[in-house]
């Protein structure tokens, strides 16, 4: 990797002992993690492990209790703020249940939210024509179909067109980092590559990508960085891109149990030392 | 009850005050109107122990416990500019206004109708009393309940069109309630006939002029002939302390075409029957709606479709945009007699729920007793709007912006279907306008 220029040095994202609630149940328990701009990361674990909530929580969705930590974006604590302060910020996720939007055609969906940003970051506004124009060379590089822009926000799109269609977003939106809330699952072999197309065009040095995944197979095609291990609300496991293999050769299991002293072992970052 | 009772003698007392004035009145007016009073006399209002499955959902006790007064002729005329500017989509149509009930002449004007009279009712009934005769309370019958009933007994006077070819312009009815200090109550009453091949666009608006409670009781009844077509288009923007309880009734003859589209945001109780009856082979209805509820509304849409002839075609789309602590009932029910074989039908109803102590309870049903049918229907009782607001709150967008976008985009897909462009415009703009804590001016103030 390139050296971090000292601006680099300050993480990008950092959560820290976090934990989070959604009602009774405590889903997240303490889980820290650094991620600085350049750096692709895979957070991988099984169904339930917290993954999700993980990638909602940094994003801003309701329905989520902090009980414990914090959630620094650029070194400031992002709790408080709303889902599109955070957007306006830099953060963007791909969701893993894309919704529907009836009556919300997709093309004017991604102008609204594109005016949002750029009003945020000071640009000016985009014509029309200049929009359009800009749309059609992103679709045309994701080889996203025409007639989609046209419909309804993710009414009746088959699944790899919703997933398709969230990368799409990421690459005119430009945000600073991009979480993947299983992007990967539910795509055949052909969308998964031009889901991971979408997201090696969008890595950068000046891009930050958190990537949730259960399956090590869209790592064949994204190659991260790090990858942690998610187990019941903490990261029991930090390594290289080689420990998505490991995982995939011998499942979750064998990390289950001595899922405290693990945690212990990477340190209070979640970063491998 | 005692409550109740009074109420009742109200209505006892204006019928008894009435008498005179209705003398000059055909015999066979005089005795529906008396048809209907008795049943009312009868039967009263559907609360308490009269409450049936019918009005499970919509307590009318706050109507039957008001003494409403019959208004007199109002002191005030809104001009044809201020009605203008309150209802700007009419430029180019036919327009009867009427205000408490009265007839506005200077409000009104009646675009070229060459194959058609468009009159006010009480006008109808001197100059062409047969056909009236032969329509009015045959498709309301005055013992279909309260509501019609009671228009039946105390209707002034309304709007009256019979089409025997294309109209040229659309028809608008303006039903105007003025401010009063005390509740008063108004029994619109429209009769459209449409002849063999006539083609009818009827806008009927109801509006208040002030904010105070006042209860409008309207009867619409519509037969369509052999091959007619009917556009009605239903706007309530009352102020949300009125109640508007009423009746709407279509008879589709052979090969006829009736289209509505109501679109509701007025009234704090809301009862609107409309009873569809597809009694000519291969007629089609299309009705579409939208209500948009806040505060403590209560907007009930009861829609029925008789299918009792063959290859008859229905399709019911309802949608509603509730917030607040307001509430709406969606009853749809389709019936496809024994012998209305080839029956298509298809009904839906799709709420959108803007917060969580707002309800939308909607009731769907088929009954079908004929054979090789074709038909279905859907609903969601009410998807709260939480999950779209943050996928667009994600992408940057603030959240009125995202409730705006969302409002007009679920409103769209009923809207679009308005075909007379201003009208669109305009009811877009209600609708943009119609939930006050998503515009920005308004929440700023």
């Amino acid at each position: 990797m390139t050296p971090r220029s000292s601006n680099h040095n300050r993480p990008i994202l950092e959560v820290r002992d976090l934990h989070v609630s959604v009602g009774e149940n405590e889903i997240l328990e303490g889980m820290n993690l650094s991620v600085h701009l350049g750096e692709v990361h895979a957070v991988m674990g099984p169904n339930g492990s917290g993954k999700s909530t993980f990638t909602n929580v940094v994003a801003g969705r309701p329905g989520y209790t902090i009980t414990k930590g914090d959630i620094l974006f650029e070194g400031e604590s992002i709790l408080g703020m709303f889902p599109d302060e955070r957007a306006r910020k830099g953060i963007f996720l791909a969701l893993q249940y894309p919704v529907e939007l009836p009556g919300i055609r997709n093309r004017e969906f991604l102008r609204t939210a594109l005016e949002a940003l750029r009003e945020a970051r000071g640009e000016t506004k985009l014509a029309i024509r200049e929009f359009n124009k800009f749309l059609e060379e992103k679709a045309k590089a994701m080889d996203f179909d025409p007639d989609l822009m046209k419909r309804n926000v993710n009414e009746g799109f088959s699944g790899g067109e919703k997933k398709r269609n969230e990368i799409l977003q990421l690459s005119v939106l430009d945000p600073k980092l991009a979480l993947l809330d299983e992007t990967d699952s539910g795509l055949d072999i052909d969308a998964l590559k031009v889901v991971a197309n979408g997201v090696n065009a969008f890595r950068g040095q000046d891009k930050a990508i958190v990537l949730v995944t259960h399956y090590q197979r869209i790592l064949n095609f994204i190659k991260p960085d790090y990858v942690h291990v998610l187990i019941e609300g903490r990261i029991v496991r930090s390594g290289g891109s080689d420990l998505a293999h490991e995982l995939e050769a011998q499942g979750y299991e064998w990390l289950r149990e001595p899922a405290e002293e693990a945690a212990e072992s990477v340190g209070a970052t979640g970063r491998p030392s | 009850m005692t409550q109740t009772a009074e109420a009742t003698n109200r209505y006892a007392e204006d019928f008894d005050a009435l008498r005179e004035e209705r003398e000059e009145e055909p015999l066979w007016l005089r005795d529906l109107r008396r048809e209907g009073f008795d049943y009312f006399q009868r039967m009263g209002w559907p609360i308490d122990d009269k409450r049936d499955e019918m009005w499970k959902y919509t307590d009318v006790r706050p109507v039957a416990r008001t003494e409403f007064r019959l208004p007199d002729a109002p002191s005030v005329t809104p001009s044809p500019a201020e009605i203008a500017a309150m209802l700007p989509f009419d430029e180019d149509m036919s327009r009867l206004v009427f205000i408490d009930g009265y007839y506005s002449p200077d409000a009104s004007r009646i675009v070229d109708a060459d194959d058609a009279s468009i009159l006010r009712i009480a006008e109808a009934i001197r100059e062409e009393e047969t056909l009236v005769h032969g329509h009015l309370g045959r498709y309301s019958e005055p013992g279909h309940d309260a509501s019609v009933a009671l228009n039946t007994a105390f209707f002034r006077d309304g709007a009256y069109i019979h089409a025997d070819g294309p109209l040229s312009a659309p028809v608008h009815v303006v039903y105007i309630t003025s401010d009063h200090a005390d509740p008063v109550v108004t029994y619109p009453r429209t009769l459209v006939v449409a002849g063999k091949k006539a083609e009818v666009t009827l806008i009927e608006t109801f509006v208040s002029l002030g904010p105070r409670n006042h209860f409008i009781d309207p009867v619409t009844e519509i037969a369509l002939g052999e091959g007619s077509s009917v556009t009605h288009y239903r706007l309530l923007l009352e102020n949300t302390d009125s109640y508007t309880i009423g009746h709407v009734r279509p008879c589709l003859g052979l090969d006829s075409t009736y289209k509505s589209v109501v679109y509701e945001v007025g009234s704090g109780l809301m009862r609107l029957d409309l009873e569809v009856l597809i009694e000519g082979e291969g007629a089609f209805a299309d009705l579409k709606g939208l209500y948009i509820t806040k505060g403590k509304q209560h907007l009930d849409n009861l829609v029925s479709i008789d299918h009792a002839k063959p290859h008859g075609k229905s399709r019911l789309y309802y949608k509603g945009i509730l917030d607040d602590e307001s509430r709406a009932v969606f009853g749809g029910t389709v019936y496809v007699q024994p012998g209305a074989d080839k029956t298509d039908a298809y009904q839906e109803d799709k709420n959108l729920l803007l917060s969580d102590r707002a309800e939308a309870d909607s009731k769907p049903s088929l009954e079908i007793y004929a054979d090789d049918v074709k038909c279905g229907h859907g609903a969601t009782a009410g998807a709260v709007a939480d999950e779209a607001i943050f996928y667009l709150r994600s992408r940057g967008i603030d959240e009125q912006t995202a409730s705006r976008l969302l409002i007009k985009g679920f409103a769209s897909e009923i809207l679009d279907e308005v075909g007379i462009e201003p009208l669109r415009v305009f009811l877009e703009e209600r609708t943009s306008s119609a939930l006050p804590r998503f515009t920005g001016a308004e929440v700023a103030a």
